[in-house]
């Protein structure tokens, strides 16, 4: 399958310039971005996607098994690295998408130059001595959240929201019509995004890594930033004053600074 | 009217702390205050970092909480569920920054008490200098009512995929036991088939079946009962066992198609007539290969691959529909197999495929159908082949054509392998690598 198709690849910003891949989290899809790519893009060339099940990604491309693990996510990540032959890439994830950063990293470390964790979260349930703010019956009551919004999705809509890559005004002039996604696919990432546990994975990072958390994030406890600042070997630490979960979205400007400091240094 | 504790960032219009009461004809301004702070629905503004900066009496009421506990202290998404707030965090919160409004969003709200205010919400963001958000105001509407009615609907709908699991695993279940559940192993000969289903939620009327006669020889069949569905199964169940009894007192290719003839048309007297198209053989293992007689009921011809690369249709001329007319004619041909031929049949869940040309264009030849000249094109780039290759590529090919294939379709190939010991050399004694062959009676 065409991996530019199947996750919505866009590519900004200088050709020349060295590759920040930018990975939107759960929830949304590769706007939430967009306050932030065209700083990134006077200096580097700047790629963007969807995740499958996500924003304009194909949706038959997405099957429950391969998107129930981060796993699935991660690979589609070095397919479309390869298709698009980059190399010495400085991968932001967001939210989820830091994990999913570092599973790629993992598999294949050779193709990365540098990782942003951006509000990351190894793992969203308190265990033992671990903070990650939620309990489990938290994250089923966020399913049942997202199960009473759904009702406004019909399944007469999906295909015009999802299926018109080509005519993108059908899908902009309904109410929300950022973020929309297919109930069944959100409620698979939302599971996978929540219910993971990556903290043994931070370990093995061998790439620069910067992590970016909020002062005052909603999602994320403050010892969860340090606790991946400690877990990764050579890593830094930088906390925004920003309110929220998406700094790239409340504080647009330092988010896009911290990126790029950090992906032009040598 | 409740009186403002503190003061007030948000430059809405200015309270009158001792207003008149509503309706006695006092000046604009305090209706408006009135409204605001008694409008049937919850008003909170924050400011973007979420702090609350103004909150209504009808919200305050609906939560149990005092102005002075929540202005300055708290935030909206802190008045929240958890699972709300997750949802607020990453939906809300960055549709609002990117739409500058959001509606229609479902969300619970946590009273003083503890007890959960279903709401539906909707916000709106107010630019300050510089197109930067400076106010977020939020209304809610109770949906108390309204949720207990979705959640109805919603466990309807998870009632209704249920019920649809469950007929799809009996439509699964019914299918199987329409086929065999694997081939026989004969040797001398490589058997593949492979059964297309166009529908999860309905059984079709394809069947294929592939049995030991006497005299060591074995009988087969492939065809499809005109319809769909569970009537449509019933039919070929009794189709399926009427060829299987039939062969086992006389294989002759045509005379079991007769009995089958026979024993529908006697079924048809009802309101719902039923027919089939099916090709009936008898193979016979020899020497170097194997002898096939077909027999054909108006059911598309069996295409022949050659071991030299060639392909062609193998008709069986004359062959009526059967479970129509009385005395139907059928009419049988004889044909060798040898090493690297092999015969495919099918059902025209394939060839009435809805196609279109790798540019796009439908097409127009066939009536949009993929059609038997495609079909011979295709396999005379496939031969040689052996039945599984075969198989493999028809079923790559159904999957290609993807949503075009609206009718189940099934396929059946027998093949000659060519020996390892003597490749594609007429009259070498086969080599001796499988059980002993069966011997021509």
């Amino acid at each position: 399958m065409d991996v530019r198709r199947k996750n919505n690849v866009t590519v900004t910003g200088r050709e020349d310039g060295p590759v920040v891949m930018l990975a939107h989290g759960f929830g949304c899809d590769q706007n939430l971005w967009r306050l932030v790519a065209p700083a990134l893009a006077e200096e580097f060339r700047v790629v963007l996607f969807d995740h499958v099940g996500s924003g304009r990604s194909d949706p038959s491309a997405w099957n429950e098994e391969r998107y129930s693990s981060l796993e699935g996510y991660a690979q589609d990540v070095l397919d479309i690295c390869r298709e698009l032959g980059l190399r010495d890439v400085t991968f932001v994830g967001h939210s989820v998408s830091a994990m999913i950063g570092v599973l790629a990293v993992l598999r294949e470390p050779e193709r990365f130059a540098k990782l942003v964790l951006l509000t990351p979260s190894p793992s969203y349930i308190d265990e033992g001595g671990y903070r990650g703010g939620f309990s489990r019956a938290d994250i089923e009551e966020l399913l049942e959240s997202l199960e009473s919004n759904y009702l406004g999705w019909s399944a007469v809509m999906a295909p015009v929201i999802m299926g018109n890559p080509d005519r993108p005004e059908l899908g902009e002039e309904l109410t929300n019509s950022f973020c929309r996604t297919d109930p069944r696919m959100a409620r698979v990432f939302a599971r996978t995004t929540f219910l993971s546990d990556n903290r043994e994975d931070l370990a093995g990072v061998t790439v620069p890594t910067l992590v970016v958390e909020c002062a005052h994030d909603t999602l994320a406890p403050r010892e969860v930033g340090s606790f991946v600042r400690d877990e990764i070997a050579g890593s830094t630490l930088v906390t925004l004053d920003a309110h929220g979960h998406c700094p790239q979205l409340s504080s647009p400007g330092p988010t896009a600074e911290a990126i790029a400091s950090f992906a032009r240094a040598r | 009217m409740t009186s403002r504790a503190s003061p007030d960032p948000d430059p809405e219009p200015a309270p009158e702390p001792d207003g008149p009461e509503p309706g006695d004809g006092g000046n604009p301004e305090d209706d408006l205050e009135e409204l605001y702070e008694n409008t049937p629905c919850g008003q909170l503004s924050s400011v973007p970092g979420g702090r609350i900066v103004k909150v209504n009496t009808t919200l305050l009421d609906w939560l149990g909480y005092r102005r002075e506990e929540l202005v300055g202290r708290r935030t909206f998404s802190q008045l929240l569920s958890v699972g709300g707030r997750i949802y607020y965090e990453t939906h809300l919160a960055p549709l609002l920054r990117m739409q500058g409004r959001v509606g229609g969003i479902a969300l619970e709200m946590k009273a003083a008490d503890g007890s959960r205010l279903p709401v539906l919400v909707a916000a709106s963001v107010r630019e300050g200098s510089g197109g930067r958000p400076a106010l977020v105001r939020t209304s809610v509407f109770e949906a108390r009512d309204r949720r207990a009615y979705e959640t109805e609907l919603l466990r309807a709908r998870q009632e209704a995929d249920r019920e649809r699991e469950r007929v799809q695993q009996l439509a699964t279940t019914l299918q199987r036991s329409l086929l065999p559940p694997a081939l026989p192993d004969i040797p001398g000969t490589e058997l593949a088939a492979h059964y297309h289903t166009a529908s999860i939620d309905e059984v079709g009327g394809d069947f294929y079946d592939l049995f030991p006669v006497s005299g060591g020889r074995w009988g087969f069949f492939l065809g499809d009962v005109s319809g769909k569905g569970a009537a449509a199964a019933s039919v070929t169940s009794l189709v399926r066992y009427s060829l299987r009894a039939a062969s086992a007192s006389d294989p002759d290719p045509v005379r079991v198609l007769a009995n089958l003839n026979t024993v529908l048309e006697h079924e048809n007297h009802g309101d719902d007539p039923r027919f089939c198209t099916v090709i009936h053989g008898l193979l016979t293992p020899g020497e170097h290969g194997c002898e096939l007689t077909l027999a054909g009921g108006g059911h598309p011809p069996a295409l022949l691959m050659r071991a030299d690369g060639t392909a062609g249709y193998l008709h069986t001329p004359g062959g009526q529909l059967v479970g129509v007319l009385p005395d139907a004619h059928f009419a049988a041909t004889t044909v060798r197999l040898a090493p690297g031929d092999t015969l495919l049949l099918y059902t025209d869940g394939l060839t009435e495929a809805r196609a279109v040309h790798t540019d796009g264009r439908r097409r127009e030849r066939e009536g949009g159908r993929y059609g038997e000249e495609a079909l011979l094109d295709f396999a005379a780039g496939l031969a040689p082949a052996s039945a599984a290759d075969a198989v493999t590529a028809v079923g790559a090919l159904l999957e290609g054509l993807g949503e075009g294939v609206d009718d189940d379709t099934a396929v059946l190939a027998l093949g000659v392998p060519v020996s390892r010991k003597a490749p594609e050399t007429p009259g070498t004694p086969e080599a001796p690598d499988g059980p002993e062959p069966f011997r021509s009676p």
